[in-house]
């Protein structure tokens, strides 16, 4: 949403994954018509048709405003903010539909959590769009930040069924012109050594911070281009649009921009989910998918210095009704061994035998940082004494190796997940 | 109601008796009428009593009876009135559906509960011994230090009370922590060899209330009808309901072999823990490392304050660096009543245990009161 609107669409540039993503570790995530394709998705017979998400005092009569417009209204010129008179001038075919926040947030918490897991520098712009700092994450994951971008995306319509953009960039502000120019369902790399490249061309509305009034300022001063400002002489600048403005501007035009990606709140909570393929009923597959996202969520801590008290269950049934269940421990555990046993048990007592899953996710809430030990207890059997250091042995090695290098021995791949069939009278065999 | 209760005694005795039993009163009651007190005048005494299903506490003062009888009222607000009241004798008359209360020129009147609906209440056992007033008060403090709060487990809010032909064992753990502490006891009659677990906390409330007086008679059923323990001292008596379960196998967690054993000053090594923990976070651990004749107690937190501080201390076998949630620590070291204290570890991850430094023969009589105390504790983990 915004004003990646006005700027130019037909830019000529390489718009899927690009090998030139070397030194660009800022990532700046925006989901595609947010509000407007959550509605979408819970009402697939609009797919395709214009949707407008219009709020405010009487959201079905004409004094609301559009909160949120899909491709389709857009094409008619229908822009977030825009009233929703207007809107209906513009594009009378449209649906209009008042906005449900709770389903956004929620959305949006999973997006978050699903960024989180990538690093722990997400800086959260609002409920739809987010920096993400990647430098950190590159040999974890073992993909570059054009790679992270790919994977995000898949996994964000995978588990929502909404698309997002991303740009990939060197700087913050690189990267949010970059997925904004992606849009919609688009990734945009812009390497390095290319931004100078990628940026002058572009008019002065791609600066950030630049509106209407300096705008105008700086169109007194000869300049239509962000090439223009980043040639114009910093006292014209200045005396133009005062000495700090004047400053970033420059900056910007010139491809600089320091500001680092602050996570702007500690995290609350640590989390995984996966939304299956097909709704799931036998209990061993659950168990297993459980087991992974466990591993995923407490990799994710032991990778933060985390650890949690809270363990929380989240089950969504294919009617899309879902349930979260959590019990708190007397100490906090980063230990897979140990969230896993939690979850189990509160998968166990939650969900009825037979009963089919459409997506489970875990969650590890209350976190404390760093120095907390773990406290043992005088009824823990060695071997789960042992598990923590097992455990870190396991992250080193896959950080080093890579993610397949050590894994849980029912985490490996049977003969099912390889698309084969598994009857229990040919049990291993490969046929 | 039933008869006509009429009495007089002098406000203090009054004041305190319904103090102690309004003060077991459950907050939120399950039925009503159990926020009352009943109070019973027969034979010279007035009885008050109250009961929450779980604990039942009743009192024995004598008074001046005028008429027997038996009534309920609202017993917070019968404690609040005889707190109040001057410093006179006190009259307590029952004049229709009320029950007044006179001191003085005072008069306060009361509605009566129905008594009708007031649930059946526990008999006390038939009694089973007695144990030396402080030596209770001073074992049950030292053990129920140990019990956990957490109501998932309710095995756990426990202490385990094994009846011995001379002696009883208080147990309790949380888990991370486990006290043990031996008493010795005086049978009246056979005695059921049997184990019951008491809720803590009525057992904490009772070694308080009853533990000043130099005698507790404890009072329990046949194995049939164990469902309550009952402890008695000086007119004042309490039941409580015991707790179903199997209690965790404790007896084998106590070290066999030990590695290092250090031996503290209780005071200054307490001292310096409170010290250093200052610093440690809650779930985070204080460092404790021990070498030649020195511990270094430290502490860090997250933002980067740390504390760190030098003993000196008697060690004896291999140096050794354990991590402790303080608490825990403190916990076990406030019960020993004795200047000195032992710990024995063998390593890290397992139980650390402490008990106190007597310096007398086993069969001291003085070994009674804290030789028989001792409390093992898990470590925390260290990082890195």
């Amino acid at each position: 949403m915004g004003r990646s609107a006005d700027l130019p669409r037909s830019m000529d540039v390489p718009r899927a994954s690009c090998t030139a993503d070397r030194d660009c570790h800022v990532l700046h995530v925006d989901m595609d018509a947010f509000y407007a394709s959550v509605e979408v998705r819970e009402r697939p017979e609009l797919i395709g048709r214009p949707v407008v998400v219009a709020g405010g005092s009487n959201p079905a009569g004409d004094r609301g405003v559009v909160l949120s417009a899909s491709y389709q209204a857009r094409a008619f010129g229908v822009r977030s903010a825009m009233p929703v008179a207007h809107a209906r001038r513009l594009c009378p075919q449209a649906e209009f539909i008042p906005p449900h926040f709770p389903r956004y947030a929620e959305v949006s918490r999973g997006v978050m959590a699903l960024f989180r897991e990538v690093t722990p520098l997400v800086e959260p712009l609002s409920l739809d769009e987010a920096f993400l700092d990647v430098a950190g994450s590159l040999r974890r994951l073992g993909m570059g930040p054009a790679g992270i971008g790919e994977w995000i995306r898949g996994q964000v319509y995978d588990a929502h069924r909404v698309t997002c953009s991303v740009g990939v960039g060197p700087s913050k502000f690189i990267a949010k012109l970059a997925s904004g120019l992606s849009k919609p369902d688009g990734l945009l790399v812009v390497p390095a050594d290319g931004v100078l490249e990628f940026l002058h061309p572009l008019p002065l509305s791609a600066l950030w911070g630049v509106g209407e009034r300096t705008a105008q300022a700086l169109r007194k001063l000869g300049c239509t281009t962000v090439a223009d400002v980043a040639i114009a002489p910093l006292p014209a600048l200045r005396r133009a649009l005062g000495v700090v403005c004047a400053q970033h501007l420059h900056d910007l035009a010139n491809g600089r921009d320091e500001r680092r990606v602050v996570p702007d709140m500690p995290e609350k909570s640590v989390g995984a989910e996966e939304t299956f393929a097909h709704d799931v009923v036998d209990r061993a597959v659950l168990r297993r998918e459980l087991l992974r996202l466990v591993e995923r969520c407490t990799a994710a801590m032991r990778g933060r210095d985390l650890r949690g008290r809270r363990i929380a269950l989240k089950i969504r049934y294919p009617d899309f009704t879902t349930v979260s269940r959590s019990r708190t421990l007397a100490y906090p555990t980063d230990s897979a061994h140990r969230v896993f046993a939690v979850a189990t048990e509160l998968l166990d007592s939650n969900l009825p035998r037979g009963t089919a899953v459409r997506l489970l996710g875990v969650r590890v809430e209350l976190l404390v940082r760093g120095v907390a030990g773990e406290q043992l207890t005088l009824d823990g059997d060695s071997v789960s004494a042992c598990w923590p250091d097992v455990e870190r042995a396991a992250d080193a090695a896959r950080s080093r190796f890579g993610s397949a290098a050590v894994r849980l021995a029912t985490l490996l791949e049977s003969p099912a997940d390889r698309g084969e069939t598994q009857s229990p009278e040919s049990g291993n065999q490969i046929g | 109601m039933v008869g006509n209760v009429e009495f007089e005694l002098e406000r203090d005795a009054f004041a305190e008796a319904i103090a102690w039993t309004a003060k077991g009163l459950p907050a939120r009651p399950v039925v009503p009428v159990t926020a009352g007190v009943v109070l019973e005048v027969t034979d010279g005494a007035m009885i008050v009593s109250g009961f929450d299903f779980e604990v039942l506490n009743r009192i024995e003062v004598p008074v001046t009876d005028k008429a027997a009888g038996r009534v309920l009222v609202s017993g917070r607000l019968l404690a609040e009135i005889a707190r109040a009241l001057p410093p006179k004798d006190v009259r307590v008359v029952v004049e229709g559906n009320r029950l007044v209360v006179r001191c003085g020129s005072v008069r306060f009147n009361l509605p009566l509960l129905h008594i009708e609906d007031y649930p059946a209440v526990p008999v006390l056992p038939a009694t089973s011994g007695k144990v030396r007033g402080d030596v209770f008060a001073t074992a049950v403090a030292q053990v129920t230090a140990a019990a956990s709060r957490d109501e998932t487990l309710p095995m756990l809010t426990g202490v385990r009370m094994e009846i011995g032909p001379e002696a009883l064992i208080l147990a309790a753990t949380d888990r991370y922590r486990l006290a043990e502490r031996h008493i010795p006891w005086t049978p009246t009659g056979t005695v059921p060899s049997t184990s019951l677990i008491v809720p803590a906390k009525t057992l904490a409330d009772v070694a308080k209330s009853l533990g000043s007086a130099s005698e507790v008679v404890l009072s329990m059923g046949d194995a049939d009808d164990a469902g309550f323990l009952g402890f008695s001292a000086g007119g004042r008596q309490t039941l409580t309901r015991l707790l179903d379960g199997e209690f965790v196998k404790f007896a084998s967690l106590w070290p066999t072999a030990v590695t290092t054993t250090v031996e503290v000053q209780v005071s200054e090594f307490v001292a310096a823990l409170k010290r250093v923990a200052l610093v440690a976070q809650r779930f985070a651990p204080v460092r404790l490392a021990f070498s030649e004749d020195t511990v270094q107690l430290s502490a860090e937190a997250e933002d980067e304050s740390s504390a760190e501080e030098e003993l000196e201390v008697g060690v004896t076998g291999e140096p050794l660096t354990i991590g402790f949630n303080a608490g825990y620590l403190l916990d076990g070291l406030a019960a020993v009543t004795t200047p000195r204290a032992t710990l024995s570890f063998t390593e890290p991850s397992k139980p650390t245990v402490i008990t106190p430094v007597t310096g007398l023969g086993a069969d001291d009589p003085d070994d009674a009161r804290d030789g028989s105390y001792r409390y093992l504790v898990m470590s925390m983990r260290l990082r890195g």
